[in-house]
């Protein structure tokens, strides 16, 4: 399931993160975060709530801003991309932990809108690649639902679709199971591995092991604002070098 | 899920509701009641007749003055609703200034505001910038005419429109806001996130779900619209109050002309918060 493609030198550092800071009023959200990940890596975020987990992923997509250091996506610094930050995000895929599908669109218009109105596809084309990502989201007959009438496991594999759209390099995955049944989250996860064995540079935040096994190549643990510990996935479970680590991971796994 | 009994209940079949008496909307009776006597006096008392007839010269223009007044509200009110959740400190605070002294200042102040100070303000300003076209060729003849303005040109009926128009600017600017606040952030994220600017998730994403949030009040408000359209009386436009208090004013027949005036005014209005009532209905449906 492991996804290999070969890295080749420091130019396939496709996000870099260099000793990010960032507060909400008094308190710290990230303190000297430093992260890199390669182009079709699959990094993994994990750690306890109010850690900053969701916070850095904000930062890659610039729906937060840092008070100080610097995030290079794809080569284009975000702090000084000031004017064309929209082509950015475009090319940098979110999914949320509760979805924010437009609730006053189908299924298939929330996957043609960006692309008609950012990518400036016409209606046909956007619609065909629109039908083809619902098909490999496995919801094609959900295609003129209005999210109201989805499930949440159907919600999140059209807000997947909705960011494939876009063909992203970069997807952001938030929790993205975290909001669902138990019974739902396999069909958002097997979305998710097809994903990276198609070679999608993802980063996730979510306590997952189990798609962590399957699928990361990294994995970091993120607590009180700093990434305490930082490896493979075999180092991380098998040999925590922080107590801390250790201790989170027999929380979880227990 | 879960086991219900349910409780049959007798219900005999001439009484829709029941039979039982004190669901009845007896105040629906007695205003059926109210308009047919109101119509059976026009048509068969003379007196009557003739104030009604004198009142509906007024009701077109109660009509026209109603709804472009509140037409450039409506527009008014989207920016100044926007301005005042923009970041931009000039326009936040321009919005700002403007909702909250227009909300404290009644309408009929403003009026007199507007038609009086504001309106010689601008025609004087129309006839400068015209002294200054006269001196481009080609405009020659459009910047005579801006010139030669005079404020009487500008009718009372356009003065009172502006004066509402401005005046429920400021109470529509505060629907659009709360209507826009209403939307979730994640909405505003998701298609940020998407690479729309602001513009584009405005008009495509939040201005759509807002607008439902929002017809609800806005039809409340031009119901308030229609009534206040009778302030203009100041401004001696001849809408419906204003013909009425003549008719009242030559025939010494207040009860005839009041009373037609408040009916005329009463099937407006009810038949507008009957349409308002079932827009909301249709919108808790949706939900």
């Amino acid at each position: 399931m492991k996804n290999n493609a070969s890295p080749s030198g420091s130019n396939d550092d496709i996000i870099i993160i260099e000793n990010v800071h960032k507060k909400f009023g008094r308190v710290i959200a990230l303190t000297d975060v430093s992260l890199t990940v390669k182009r079709g890596e699959v990094c993994l975020i994990f750690g306890p709530s109010g850690g900053g987990k969701s916070t850095l992923l904000r930062c890659i997509n610039h729906l937060e801003t840092v008070d100080s250091g610097r995030i290079i996506v794809d080569g284009i610094p975000l702090t000084e991309a000031k004017e064309n930050i929209d082509q950015v995000r475009a090319e940098v895929g979110i999914v949320f932990q509760l979805f924010h599908l437009f609730p006053h669109l189908t299924s298939l218009e929330n996957v043609t809108l960006a692309q008609k109105v950012v990518r400036k596809r016409n209606p046909e084309e956007a619609e065909e690649i629109a039908r083809a990502l619902l098909e490999r989201v496995h919801i094609p007959e959900k295609a003129d639902a209005y999210p109201g009438q989805l499930s949440g496991g159907q919600k999140q594999r059209v807000a997947i679709a909705r960011s494939l759209a876009m063909n992203p390099k970069i997807m952001l995955f938030d929790e993205p199971t975290s909001a669902l049944d138990p019974e739902m989250i396999k069909e958002v996860l097997d979305v998710m591995l097809d994903l990276c064995e198609e070679g999608m540079t993802m980063v996730v935040v979510s306590h997952e092991m189990g798609f962590a096994k399957a699928a990361a190549d990294k994995m970091v643990f993120l607590s009180d604002g700093r990434i305490v510990e930082e490896g493979s996935v075999q180092e991380i479970f098998e040999n925590p070098k922080t107590p801390r680590t250790r201790a989170f991971l027999d929380q979880i796994l227990s | 899920m879960g086991v219900t009994t349910e409780v049959k209940r007798k219900r005999p079949g001439l009484i829709p509701w029941g039979g039982d008496l004190s669901r009845l909307p007896w105040w629906v009776l007695v205003v059926l009641l109210v308009f047919t006597a109101g119509v059976y006096a026009i048509l068969t008392n003379r007196h009557w007749e003739a104030a009604f007839e004198f009142a509906l010269t007024g009701v077109q223009l109660t009509l026209i003055l109603s709804l472009s007044s509140f037409g450039i509200a409506l527009v008014v009110g989207l920016l100044a609703g926007l301005g005042q959740l923009s970041r931009n400190i000039v326009f936040r605070n321009l919005s700002m200034l403007y909702v909250q002294v227009i909300r404290g200042i009644p309408i009929i102040v403003q009026l007199y505001f507007v038609a009086f100070v504001i309106m010689p303000v601008v025609v004087d300003a129309i006839n400068n910038f015209g002294g200054t076209l006269q001196a481009i060729e080609p405009l020659t003849n459009f910047g005579i005419s801006l010139a030669n303005l005079e404020l009487r040109d500008i009718k009372m009926m356009y003065r009172a429109i502006g004066g509402l128009a401005v005046a429920y600017g400021a109470f529509e600017a505060e629907v659009f806001r709360a209507g826009i606040e209403s939307i979730e952030r994640g909405q505003m994220e998701a298609a940020r996130s998407l690479g729309m600017n602001y513009v584009q998730a405005m008009r495509h994403i939040i201005l759509p779900q807002a607008i439902r949030v929002v017809l609800p009040p806005l039809g409340n408000d031009f119901i308030s619209m229609l009534k206040d359209s009778s302030l203009a009386m100041v401004l001696a436009v001849r809408e419906l109050t204003q013909v009425s208090q003549l008719h009242r004013a030559r025939t010494f027949r207040s009860w005839e002309s009041m009373g037609t005036a408040a009916l005329l005014y009463l099937m407006l209005t009810l038949s507008l918060s009957f349409l308002v009532k079932s827009m909301e209905r249709r919108m808790a449906v949706e939900k």
